[in-house]
């Protein structure tokens, strides 16, 4: 028997946990962009598992439009991560509290 | 037999490879290190999507992922010159709060999976995916692709708009 949907859910799932707590447990901004690529890029692994084993191509089209707004997202995070770095002269998230309450 | 024992060792490997470099992302200490391991991650994860004969996605994301998005996060890591972080003091109650929140989503996950059946692989591949994949894009989701077009239209436009001399957080050429 050969690895089935439950299997390639499990290693999506465990990228997308990993990816969680590298968001809330990392302190510079890149890698925390980072960490979220890697949660994107878990769902889409998810979203593929469940198109071929439903042997639909409806969720393959899904994920090209996912990993287009993913490509524009980090285009525009980037921008906004260094012009942040250009007016604060850091990365880290905890010098970063303009805006905490 | 062994057709099927070799398609588990292959899988076994790209999860491993993928999860352990997930994890090198999470714990790397230099930016660097993070952005190599993330394109590792990717390419293992396109290779668990060549498994599912996922042939055309597996295709997008090594161009998509792996080489354009993190050449740019390299590209920015090098530009900014970032050190190797430090080790943090408050790093225990950040792990227990990573714990506390993940813990829970594991096991819901797990729960969720649980009555899924165990194995056996996908249907076979129609020859003519790729072509019913370009097919469904013009057709039924033709106007989502649009919004798409317009979206990285605009994504472009803000990210010069933002990067350009003067623009946001540049105290030297602010007129």
């Amino acid at each position: 028997m050969s690895p089935g949907l439950i299997h390639y859910l499990a290693v999506s799932g465990a990228l997308f946990l990993i990816g969680l707590a590298g968001v809330i447990v990392r302190r510079n901004i890149i890698v925390v962009y980072m960490c979220l690529e890697l949660m994107l890029a878990a769902g889409i692994l998810a979203m593929v598992a469940f198109s071929r084993f439903l042997g639909r191509a409806d969720g393959q089209v899904f994920v090209f439009f996912i990993i287009t707004v993913a490509a524009a997202e980090v285009a525009v995070g980037l921008a906004l991560i260094v012009a942040l770095f250009r007016a604060r002269r850091t990365t880290r998230l905890d010098e970063l509290n303009t805006l905490r309450f | 037999m062994g057709e099927t024992f070799l398609e588990w060792a292959v899988f076994w490997t790209l999860a491993a490879g993928a999860v352990a470099s997930a994890l090198m992302v999470v714990a790397g200490r230099s930016p660097v290190t993070c952005a190599l391991s993330l394109a590792c991650s990717m390419i293992f994860g396109a290779g668990l999507m060549v498994q599912m004969r996922a042939y055309f996605i597996a295709a997008i994301q090594v161009l998509v992922y792996a080489g354009a998005v993190i050449v740019l996060f390299l590209f920015i890591v090098m530009l900014m010159d970032l050190k190797a972080e430090a080790m943090r003091r408050r790093g225990g109650v950040a792990l227990l709060a990573g714990l506390a929140v993940c813990g829970p989503l594991a096991l819901a996950g797990w729960r969720a999976m649980a009555p899924l059946s165990g194995g056996g692989g996908p249907p076979p591949a129609p020859p003519d995916e790729v072509q019913h994949i370009g097919r469904l894009l013009f057709t039924d989701y033709v106007l989502p692709l649009e919004i798409t077009g317009v979206l990285l239209l605009v994504a472009m436009v803000g990210a010069v708009l933002l990067c350009r001399p003067g623009g946001a957080g540049d105290q030297e050429g602010r007129p």
